[in-house]
């Protein structure tokens, strides 16, 4: 089976073409990275308003209850009832999968957002007011600085989630490396199928490694000092699971099983 | 000068956290603000810098009033420093002490430079520059706090209880160093505490406010103890008040002269110096370094072994000082050194008690009297008796 499954991601067939694994891949990315600019321009947003002004916290509490929602039936249902009223036919497939994953990016990005405002040192942000800086300047020079490290926080934990869970997206004929899983069970190509897997899960963790190092880069070390770390909360502090009863922010080799 | 007239704050659910407060704090002098808890104290200050609105009155800073001023540029023009510091957790100390500089459009060079001397002012080495505040203890974060409100030289200042998160011996080390940066800065003063002996040590004028946004009293640390204008303020101000009073009068207490031995002499030497049963031992500068009893000398002088705890009053110095020197010491003769430290001689509690007996109390006055003369000159008022705030600094020698 392993040497099978070697044979196949080895084979030089695979590895070129529109359905080659780096046009695979690339297709994934892309739409990856599609969904978490689409959540991320909705959720960060709010979730900065919600801290800044600490109004509006059900939306949080609301976009939280979302993930209990399983995204596969969801996206049967999106689908079922967007594609019939969309007449060009590679649209009528992606958009209900884009919507099915915004909605899945959402909860993370605001919570981390919301956390992320709303921690920042309320002496801080006195200060800078009364040294007359703007409501504006607060937000831009204190708030989203201080906030950074949880507003990335969730920004990898929704990428990750986006990036395994593209793959099911798969069952409505749009690209990705979900492509390999299905078709490889619809042709009983058990080796296809499981080399789909491992391609996404490697490609969960790479994308997360480049988060992370993101995150080393952007985040001020006054905010990382060791000496505070036990002080902040680094992770997205709310805790939930996930339709598949996986704790949010599970390894991205979890996320890719619950897939295949 | 900043005046506040007849300045009130009502929340829209029927409290009154400030009552028809009228105050002026003269140019140059600190004015602090002292009271339980609940009293307003905090709110009066805020309305100062427009961080909350008044619901009636005004207030006026050199006259002009903060109402029809924008609001951002007034607080940028106002120092203001608060209880946790409030520094920038993700900006280095030199870039938050820059923060008002480049808010006000300085180039970043010359502000950063700024930040620099500014640190250096409150006392911090340069190799904190490039730290965050994380990296700082809190009594450096405070003095980091200090600096960054000083960093665009604003005449006017605003303290809110900015030393009551540290501990007490670093808090005394920063209330020193700010008498001794307001000795040479001169800033107009606003100061917020709960504590009455800070307020004591640091007001050139105390404003006592009561719960529910009344002022009880303004006067002079030395009036105020010794003058309380009713019970509350007694009760506030507290049962040592007549003690602690003695720290405002100056007198020239006798200094008797005082038989010394060196550091490192024999038992025999110290023996043939006196017949008391306690020696002064003194070092080569002729600083005081502590007492011995000759009697009980086995070996020569050595610093470890020198019976300790008497504390050192400055020569024309504040009669509280004199007056603990002597009660402090083993020998019951006060310590008193010359400006340089050096042993000038010792008093005895009972001529200190004397001298206390001749010396003036701060003369009784009609309270409404000395607001109204506050209202009308913003000066304070003269008071008769040995001035208070006279040059000499109030601190322990």
């Amino acid at each position: 089976m392993i040497a099978s499954v070697i044979d196949w991601l080895t084979d030089p067939a695979h590895w070129s073409g529109t359905d080659g694994i780096p046009s695979r891949i690339v297709e994934h990315l892309w739409a990856s990275l599609l969904v978490v600019a689409i959540a991320a321009a909705i959720a960060i947003p709010l979730g900065v308003w919600v801290g800044h002004t600490g109004r509006g916290k059900w939306l949080v509490s609301a976009a939280n209850a979302l993930r209990a929602i399983p995204s596969l039936g969801l996206l049967f249902a999106v689908a079922l009832w967007l594609g019939p009223r969309i007449s060009n036919a590679d649209i009528a497939f992606l958009l209900p999968a884009v919507i099915v994953l915004v909605i899945l990016a959402i909860p993370p990005l605001l919570s981390g957002a919301y956390a992320g405002v709303e921690a920042v040192d309320p002496a801080a942000r006195d200060a800078a007011r009364g040294m007359g800086m703007s409501p504006m300047r607060v937000l831009r020079e204190v708030e989203l600085p201080c906030a950074l490290p949880l507003i990335l926080s969730g920004l990898r934990s929704a990428t990750l989630q986006v990036v395994a869970t593209w793959t099911i997206a798969a069952v409505l004929g749009v690209g990705g490396l979900g492509r390999y899983l299905l078709d490889g069970l619809a042709s009983a190509d058990y080796p296809q199928t499981a080399a789909g897997a491992l391609l996404v899960a490697a490609l969960a963790v790479l994308v997360d490694l480049v988060l992370a190092g993101v995150e080393r880069g952007a985040v001020s070390p006054g905010l990382t000092d060791p000496t505070r770390a036990g002080k902040k909360p680094r992770r997205e502090p709310v805790a939930t699971t996930d339709p598949a009863g996986a704790p949010i922010g599970a390894s991205a080799s979890t996320q890719g099983r619950e897939a295949s | 000068m900043i005046r506040l007239e007849q300045v009130s704050k009502r929340y829209p659910d029927g409290t009154v956290a400030v009552d028809d407060l009228t105050l002026t704090a003269p140019t140059g002098k600190i004015t602090v603000l002292v009271g339980p808890s609940g009293c307003g104290k905090t709110t009066s200050l805020r309305m100062i810098n427009r961080m909350i609105e008044p619901t009636s009155g005004r207030i006026l800073i050199d006259d002009q009033d903060t109402a029809s001023r924008d609001a951002n540029a007034l607080r940028s023009g106002i120092g203001y420093v608060i209880q946790h510091a409030g520094l920038f957790p993700h900006r280095t100390i030199e870039h938050n002490v820059a923060t008002v500089p480049l808010l006000l459009g300085w180039h970043k060079r010359k502000a950063r430079e700024r930040a620099r001397e500014m640190l250096a002012v409150v006392g911090l080495d340069e190799s904190m520059a490039r730290r965050y505040p994380s990296q700082l203890s809190g009594g450096q974060q405070q003095r980091v706090g200090v600096a960054r409100a000083l960093a665009a030289d604003p005449p006017v200042m605003l303290m809110d209880e900015p030393f009551s998160a540290v501990d007490p011996v670093v808090r005394e080390q920063l209330q020193d160093e700010f008498l001794r940066l307001q000795a040479e800065l001169g800033k107009t003063i606003v100061f917020v505490t709960h504590d009455i002996d800070e307020a004591i040590r640091l007001g050139d004028q105390v404003a006592v406010l009561r719960v529910g946004g009344k002022l009880a009293q303004v006067a002079e640390p030395a009036y105020l103890l010794a003058h309380p204008a009713d019970d509350f303020v007694a009760d506030f101000v507290g049962k040592d008040r007549g003690y602690r009073a003695l720290g405002f009068v100056d007198g020239q207490v006798r200094v008797h002269d005082e038989p010394t031995v060196r550091l490192g002499a024999s038992a025999d030497e110290a023996r043939a110096v006196t017949r008391d049963p306690w020696l002064l031992v003194v070092d080569e500068a002729r600083m005081p370094q502590g007492w011995v009893e000759p009697e009980r000398l086995t070996a020569p002088i050595e610093a470890a072994t020198l019976a300790l705890g008497g504390t050192l009053a400055r020569q024309g110095g504040p009669l509280r000082n004199a007056l603990d020197s002597a009660l402090s010491s083993p020998s019951r003769r006060g310590v008193v050194v010359d400006d340089d430290g050096r042993l000038v001689g010792t008093v005895r509690a009972a001529e200190v008690l004397q001298q206390i007996e001749a010396a003036d109390r701060p003369e009784q006055r009609d309270d409404d009297g000395a607001a109204a003369l506050l209202e009308q000159t913003g000066e304070l008022p003269v008071v008769t008796g040995p001035p208070p705030a006279a040059s000499e600094p109030r601190r322990d020698p």
